[in-house]
């Protein structure tokens, strides 16, 4: 969003996905959706079958990689050479869209010097990823009339995650694929109301509707509303939090449905931190590994089936969420904790319901006015921005890139100079193998959900190797391994997997009490964003005699 | 025809005559479309609104002016000046046959109408003999192979239900071969393919590759199948277990759509509650994210919320 929101001043995928079926060519980069977001997949697979061309950039041969008319098995955390290699290659074969690139955005000629080094000889030799393929890319993006450029974590679980989007971005400037119906980008979002969360200022530099808390009018508006003063000054993101707390500065934490103690990179360090705050509150639906850490834990509901609310999509489409069953007793409704909350610091909230909060918030956010309960329900979720009750947008964003008019146009969406750097971790002769993480279709982050069904599909956790490093490591499919990163080790069973290129291997986070993958992973973060480079740590594996022997 | 401006497609309206009234609607609707849009009841068996028409099942034919044969309404599409008559000695004598011979061979007890229209067509699937004992070597029919039937027993598709995991069940007694889960799996929805149309004729049934249990097959259990199922042939294992306890009350349940609690997509589910207990979750087949559709997570992940007991003080 970070990268999104520089370039185009909206933190949101810019096309719909009824939009990824009529379009001429689809590229998936750094995204298994097929198993990640397999109804998102639908629409594309629409695309295929109605001619789409669909490419994959990824690491691994995914579910995904599979349906590709070309996959591009780059080496994890190059993409930024990727992109680079295939913006010049199209600069060079006279393909990019001048008249787009001169009307609508800035710094194209510093980006253009910048990508002047990636010929297409020393992409392939950073990437792995043969001369040829990176050309037809290049190519056939550039001369799509419409194209989707997709992604998903693969991009931005990364110490550079916002570069990687924005290096993206920089290819749809580069062809005029955006603003236009058909044409656009989409981040797949990792959880259900990932947007929404942020466009409702859950986020430590945004106010509710997005809105930026350091300019001044959006505050005094937010001010006069409240009855209060909001700090002027952006807040601290999960990653500043832990540091703070390392500091020492940040001695209490109220955690609501999240689970740290599993889910951050490099968890012993997470959980350590934890254990040391004076004061940790937790709300959640369930009694997690954090929630056990926790001095006080409020029970929760659970959002999508126990209360009433909205959430808001990867194509930013609110919708409602609806009360189904009652929760069990003594857990409570979350506006009612909140407001109980208030009460209990001395401010005498009143009792509201999820439709008062929600018109609260379209009085206070432009992009959302238009949006009634009513209209909710009756439309089926309404995509912002939806400023007006009288009106729909377009499908699609930023449609003013391409008005006649200069003063229609807007603000001019810059190209990003980004310069490729590899992952913090490089690979060593003492951790040879490249560990990245992801998703299996039937599971789900920390399995805290996806645990609460009996899955046909799943096996547990397993270390999948190549063919190739499993022949040359000497281990046999389903052999339980020990697997080393400078942080932690952890013992796991091995799945062959001829998806992985030799030198890769993959791991999920699904079943931490089993296999704590997260003692693996390193915590080096993206100063922009806040995210951490789950993608990309480096490991060795053991045979678990050959350990022991050595010890 | 798409919009250039707003990306929203535009249809011409079509004029046609249906039982002696004068309907207009949009073009690339099907004659189905018209008369449900006029309140006018055709039956249907094997269509569904998201799968596109297989005219397997031949309930919903029409009189058509001009046509020799009786045309599919579910998939003949409307034509301007088109006169249509939905109820004749020879629509009825159509539907009265088809409601027949599905009836004795089926178990079509849990297919929605079924029992109105046989009384409204006058159709009698007893006719046919009592029901023979349920066979277990369907799945190993070879095609062609046929003892002549001694005509005292209605032969039938009855066989033991296919149980062999965890989340749905398979109970091809009840399956009239629709093709709409082949279809759902298949390239129109899913593309998982697990399932396809063995055997020909009478011999023809459902079946994963080779018959291999779900567990062995490509299966992924987003459960699309049984979301399109028109007669309970596919089923939530809880909803078999509850019909099996004399437990499920549909009348007594709720249905409350809400957003998936997953990924970052936002499918629409529709949670159908007894009892405070969410026991099957489908999906809006007219919603433009889903279709209908879900995947494992969506479709059977629900369970964790069921699960978690009294909070601790």
């Amino acid at each position: 969003m970070v990268g999104l929101a520089t370039v185009f001043g909206a933190g949101g995928g810019t096309s719909s996905y009824s939009e990824v079926e009529q379009t001429d060519l689809i590229v998936m980069w750094g995204s298994n959706a097929r198993a990640a977001h397999p109804i998102f997949f639908h629409h594309v697979l629409k695309g295929v079958r109605n001619g789409a061309k669909l490419y994959v950039v990824d690491p691994r041969r995914s579910e995904t990689a599979q349906w590709a008319d070309l996959w591009l098995g780059l080496d994890v955390g190059t993409d930024i050479a990727l992109s680079n290699t295939i913006a010049r290659e199209i600069i060079h074969a006279g393909l990019a869209n001048r008249g787009f690139i001169e009307r609508a955005t800035s710094n194209y000629e510093a980006y253009a010097a910048s990508v002047e080094e990636w010929t297409l000889e020393r992409g392939s030799a950073v990437t792995g990823v043969p001369a040829g393929a990176i050309r037809e890319l290049a190519h056939a993006f550039a001369t799509a009339p419409t194209a989707q450029l997709c992604w998903t974590l693969g991009i931005t679980e990364h110490h550079n995650g916002v570069d990687n989007v924005l290096s993206l971005i920089n290819l749809a400037l580069l062809c005029g694929h955006v603003g236009r119906p058909n044409a656009g980008l989409n981040p797949l979002r990792g959880q259900n109301n990932v947007q929404g969360g942020g466009d409702m200022g859950a986020l430590p530099n945004r106010l509710p509707g997005f809105q930026d808390v350091e300019d001044d009018a959006a505050r005094a508006k937010f001010d006069a509303a409240w009855g209060s003063v909001i700090p002027s000054r952006n807040g601290r993101n999960l990653t500043q939090m832990f540091e703070a707390m390392s500091e020492g500065s940040l001695t209490g934490l109220f955690v609501v449905g999240e689970n740290p103690a599993q889910s951050e990179a490099d968890v012993s360090h997470a959980v350590h931190l934890l254990e040391s705050l004076d004061h940790l509150v937790v709300q959640d639906i369930f009694l997690t590994k954090t929630a056990e850490l926790a001095d006080v834990v409020l029970p929760g509901s659970a959002s999508w089936c126990e209360a009433e609310g909205t959430v808001t999509n990867s194509e930013r489409r609110v919708q409602r969420v609806r009360k189904a069953i009652d929760p069990p007793g003594g857990a409570r409704d979350d506006i009612a904790i909140i407001v109980e909350l208030a009460r209990a610091m001395g401010h005498d909230w009143p009792n509201r319901s999820s439709e008062d909060v929600w018109n609260e918030l379209r009085s206070l956010s432009p992009m959302h006015r238009g949006m009634t309960y009513a209209r909710l329900e009756e439309l089926g979720g309404i995509q912002w921005p939806c400023y007006s009750e009288d009106a729909l947008e377009p499908t699609f964003l930023h449609g003013r890139l391409w008005a006649e008019r200069p003063e229609d146009r807007g603000r001019l969406a810059p190209f990003s100079v980004v310069v490729d750097e590899p992952p913090v971790e490089s690979c060593t002769p003492e951790f040879p193998l490249r560990l990245t993480t992801g998703r299996r279709l039937d599971s789900y982050n920390t399995g805290v959900q996806s645990g609460g069904f009996s899955s046909p599909l799943r096996f547990g956790e397993t270390v999948d190797v190549s063919p190739e490093d499993a022949a040359s490591l000497g281990v046999a499919d389903g052999e339980v391994v020990r697997i080393a990163s400078p942080r932690g080790a952890v013992t796991a069973p091995v799945r062959v997997d001829p998806a992985l290129r030799p030198g890769l291997v993959f791991m999920t986070m699904h079943f931490p009490d089993e296999v704590n993958t997260n003692l693996l992973t390193i915590d080096a973060v993206d100063p922009k964003s806040g995210t951490a480079e789950f993608k990309a740590a480096a490991v060795r594996i053991e045979r678990l005699e050959a350990a022991v022997a050595g010890d | 025809m798409t919009d250039t401006v707003t990306g929203l497609s535009v249809r011409r309206a079509v004029a046609l005559t249906i039982d002696g009234e004068q309907v207009s609607v949009a073009e690339g609707s099907t004659i189905l479309d018209a008369c449900r849009s006029m309140g006018k009841e055709v039956p249907t068996l094997c269509y569904g609104d998201t799968i596109t028409p297989k005219n397997a099942c031949r309930v919903c034919m029409v009189e058509v002016t001009g046509s020799r044969v009786l045309v599919p309404s579910c998939s003949r599409k409307v034509e301007a000046g088109m006169e249509v008559v939905t109820r004749s000695e020879r629509v009825d004598h159509s539907r009265r046959m088809v409601l027949e011979l599905l009836g004795s061979s089926v178990d079509l007890s849990l297919t929605r109408n079924v029992a109105r229209w046989n009384a409204e067509y006058g159709a009698q699937p007893d006719r046919h003999g009592p029901a023979a004992q349920p066979g277990s070597g369907r799945d190993d029919a070879v095609t062609g192979h046929h003892e002549p039937a001694d005509g005292t027993v209605a032969s039938n598709v009855h066989q033991p239900v296919k149980v062999d995991n965890e989340l749905y069940v398979r109970d091809y007694s009840k399956c009239i071969l629709c093709y709409q889960c082949v279809d759902a799996c298949g390239e129109q929805w899913q593309n998982t393919f697990a399932i396809a149309v063995a055997g020909r004729g009478f011999d023809a049934r459902i079946s994963t590759e080779f018959d291999v249990s779900l567990p062995d097959s490509a299966c992924v259990y987003c459960g699309n199948c049984i979301q399109v199922c028109p007669t309970g042939a596919l089923m939530f294992s809880s909803e078999h277990a509850m019909r099996a306890d004399g437990t499920w009350r549909e009348e007594d349940q709720s249905q409350v759509t809400t957003v998936c609690p997953y990924c970052g997509v936002g499918c629409s589910l529709t949670l159908h509650v007894q009892d405070n207990e969410i026991v099957k979750v489908t999906s809006p087949s007219d919603h433009s994210v889903t279709h209908g559709n879900l995947c494992i997570k969506g479709r059977f992940g629900f369970q964790h919320v069921q699960n978690r007991g009294e909070p601790r003080d």
